[in-house]
C-alpha cells in the first residue's frame, strides 16, 4: 500500500467522499489524511500476518 | 454515613437501620451539587426519581420486606446508558436532539432491582471514541487527584464521580479500554467483563464487535457486588451470553494460593513507564509471582482492534457524518471520516486475525489462571497534553493510552483494573483471566487490596 504518498491518500479521500456523499471541508483534510495513514499502516501490520485461506473471520464472536 | 463509605457498607447500614436510603441519597446529591463544579462529571442529576426510589426502600424496610444487596447505594451511569425520560447523549451535541429514552437500560434495571439508586448521568468522551475524558461540548471531566489532569476515557465522568467521593459506584462502557483506563488514571477498581457477559441493551453503541459494559468502584468487593447483581441473559442484547449467573462474591476471599499467575512480558513491558512497571512489580511481589508469559502478537492484536474500531465506528455514524459533520468534536469527526474510507478487505482480515489470536490466547489459559499487566503505560497526563516521554522518546499521547487494554478486550477477556496508589498519581494493574472467569480476576483484586498493595486513594479535599 502506498501510504506515505500524501497525494495518493488525498485522492482516495476525495474519491471516497464523493462516492459516500461525505461533505469534507478543505481544512479537515490534513487530519483526515493523517488518521487514514495511521489506520492503513496498522491494517498493513495485520494484513502482512499470514493466515490460511480457510481462516474464519470472527464477526460472530464468542469469548 | 460517612461520604467515603463503600457500597457494601451503605447497604449493610441501610439493612440494619443505622441509616436510611433517603439520607444516603440526599447526602450524595448534596455532594454532587457542592463538588461537581470542579470534577465536571455529571451531565444530569435524577433527583426526583432517586428520592422516590430511596423512599420506597425505606418503606420496604419499615414493613419488614427483604432488601436487595445494594439497598440504598447511590450510583450513576455514563450518559450512553438510556435513562427513562432523558435523551441519551453518548457525550455528543448531536444526540441532545434525540427523544427522551422510553425505558432504562437493562443494567440500570438490574442494579435498581438489587436496591441501588440511580442519581444521575455522567460525562464521557464523544461517542466513546476517546481515551482522555475530554469533551468539547460539556468540558473535560477532571481527575479528583489533580484536577489539572485527565480522568482518562471514555468513561471519564464514571471515573471522576467515584474517585471524587460523589458516589461509590458507577457504570461505564469499554470498547478498547474505556472502563480500565479511567480506573487506572483515577485510582479505582474497574471491571470489564467477558464479551457478552453483561447486557448492553438500551445503551448507545460504538463498535458492536468490541463493546462491553461494566462497573467502577473504590473496592473489589463493590465491583463483585455490582457485577453479581447485573449478570444474566438478556434477549434484548443479541450478543448477551445464554449463560447462568455465576456469582463471584462467595469466592472473593478464597485467596490466591491455588491460582497460577504470570506477569505479561514483551509488548506489555516495552511501552510501559517506570511507574507502570513499579505497579506491576508490587502486585507480583504481593502475590509471589515470578513466572513471566508472552501474549503472542499483542501488537498486531492492538492494530486489528484499531482497524475494526475505526471502520465499525464510521459505519455507525456515516449518516451523521453526512448531515451533521460540523456538530461532531473535530478530532473524532476526522477519525470517523478516515474510518469510512478504509478498504473493506482490511477489515475482514482484521476479523480473521482476531479468531486466530483468540485461539492462541485461550491456549495460554491452559497453563495459567491469570495474567498481570499494566493497565495504562503511564499515570494520568495533564488535560490537553499531546505528547508523552516514554523510554526517552517523545511519543504522541492519545494513541498510546490504550496499548495495554486493547489486546485484551479485542478477544473479550475479562479484566479487572486495580489501583496502586503511587505518588503523586495512582496507576492501575490489569488482572486478566480466561473467558467467564471474572471470579478469578476479582479474587486476585481482593487479595491485592487486602495486602495493601492495591487501594483506591482518597484525593486531597
Amino acid at each position: 500500500m502506498k501510504l506515505e504518498d500524501n497525494g495518493t491518500i488525498d485522492a482516495l479521500v476525495d474519491a471516497a467522499a464523493r462516492v459516500l456523499a461525505l461533505p469534507i471541508e478543505p481544512e479537515w483534510k490534513p487530519a483526515i489524511r493523517a488518521n487514514l495513514q495511521i489506520t492503513l499502516r496498522l491494517a498493513a501490520v495485520v494484513a502482512e500476518f499470514e493466515l490460511p485461506d480457510e481462516a474464519e473471520p470472527a464477526p460472530i464472536f464468542e469469548a | 454515613m460517612q461520604p467515603w463509605a463503600s457500597a457494601a457498607e451503605i447497604a449493610a447500614a441501610v439493612a440494619v437501620g443505622t441509616t436510611t436510603a433517603v439520607s444516603v441519597v440526599e447526602a450524595a446529591i448534596e455532594r454532587i451539587r457542592e463538588r461537581d463544579g470542579i470534577f465536571n462529571s455529571f451531565t444530569a442529576i435524577t433527583e426526583e426519581r432517586a428520592l422516590a426510589k430511596a423512599r420506597a426502600i425505606d418503606a420496604a424496610r419499615a414493613t419488614g420486606r427483604p432488601l436487595g444487596p445494594l439497598a440504598g447505594v447511590p450510583f450513576a451511569v455514563k450518559n450512553l446508558f438510556d435513562i427513562a425520560g432523558l435523551a441519551t447523549l453518548a457525550g455528543s451535541k448531536i444526540n441532545r436532539q434525540r427523544p427522551p429514552a422510553p425505558a432504562d437500560a437493562t443494567l440500570i434495571e438490574r442494579l435498581e432491582g438489587a436496591g441501588a439508586v440511580l442519581v444521575g448521568a455522567l460525562n464521557m468522551g464523544e461517542y466513546a471514541y476517546d481515551f482522555t475524558g475530554e469533551n468539547v461540548h460539556h468540558g473535560p471531566s477532571r481527575n479528583p487527584h489533580n484536577t489539572a489532569h485527565m480522568t482518562g476515557g471514555s468513561s471519564g465522568g464514571s471515573g471522576a464521580a467515584v474517585a471524587g467521593g460523589l458516589v461509590p459506584l458507577s457504570l461505564g462502557s469499554d470498547t478498547n479500554g474505556s472502563i480500565r483506563v479511567p480506573a487506572s488514571f483515577c485510582g479505582l477498581f474497574g471491571l470489564k467483563p467477558t464479551y457478552g457477559r453483561l447486557s448492553r441493551a438500551r445503551t448507545f453503541p460504538f463498535v458492536a464487535s468490541l463493546d462491553h459494559v461494566g462497573p467502577l468502584a473504590r473496592t473489589a468487593r463493590d465491583l463483585a457486588l455490582a457485577y453479581d447483581a447485573m449478570q444474566g441473559h438478556d434477549p434484548e442484547d443479541p450478543v448477551c451470553a445464554k449463560r447462568a449467573t455465576e456469582l463471584t462474591l462467595p469466592s472473593l476471599d478464597r485467596g490466591f494460593g491455588d491460582l497460577r499467575i504470570a506477569v505479561a512480558t514483551g509488548y506489555f513491558r516495552a511501552g510501559a513507564s517506570a511507574d507502570a512497571l513499579e505497579a506491576v512489580a508490587r502486585g507480583a511481589k504481593a502475590l509471589g509471582v515470578t513466572r513471566q508469559i508472552e501474549i503472542p502478537e499483542a501488537a498486531r492484536a492492538r492494530a486489528a482492534a484499531y482497524v475494526i474500531t475505526a471502520t465499525e465506528g464510521a459505519a455507525l455514524h456515516l449518516d451523521r457524518l453526512r448531515t451533521r459533520a460540523a456538530d461532531f468534536e473535530p478530532a473524532i469527526r476526522d477519525r470517523l471520516i478516515a474510518g469510512a474510507i478504509v478498504p473493506a478487505p482490511l477489515v475482514t482480515t482484521a476479523q480473521k486475525f482476531r479468531r486466530w489470536y483468540r485461539a492462541q490466547v485461550l491456549k495460554l489459559f491452559e497453563d495459567v489462571d491469570a495474567i498481570l499487566a499494566p493497565t495504562t503505560p503511564f499515570p494520568a497526563p495533564r488535560i490537553g497534553q499531546q505528547t508523552m516521554q516514554l523510554d526517552g522518546r517523545e511519543v504522541p499521547l492519545r494513541p498510546n493510552i490504550g496499548i495495554f487494554t486493547q489486546p485484551i478486550s479485542f478477544v473479550g477477556l475479562p479484566g479487572v483494573a486495580v489501583p496502586v496508589p503511587l505518588q503523586p498519581l495512582p496507576i492501575g494493574v490489569q488482572i486478566v483471566a480466561a473467558p467467564w472467569r471474572e471470579d478469578v480476576a476479582l479474587r486476585i483484586a481482593y487479595a491485592l487490596e487486602k495486602s495493601g498493595v492495591a487501594a483506591a486513594p482518597r484525593p486531597p479535599q
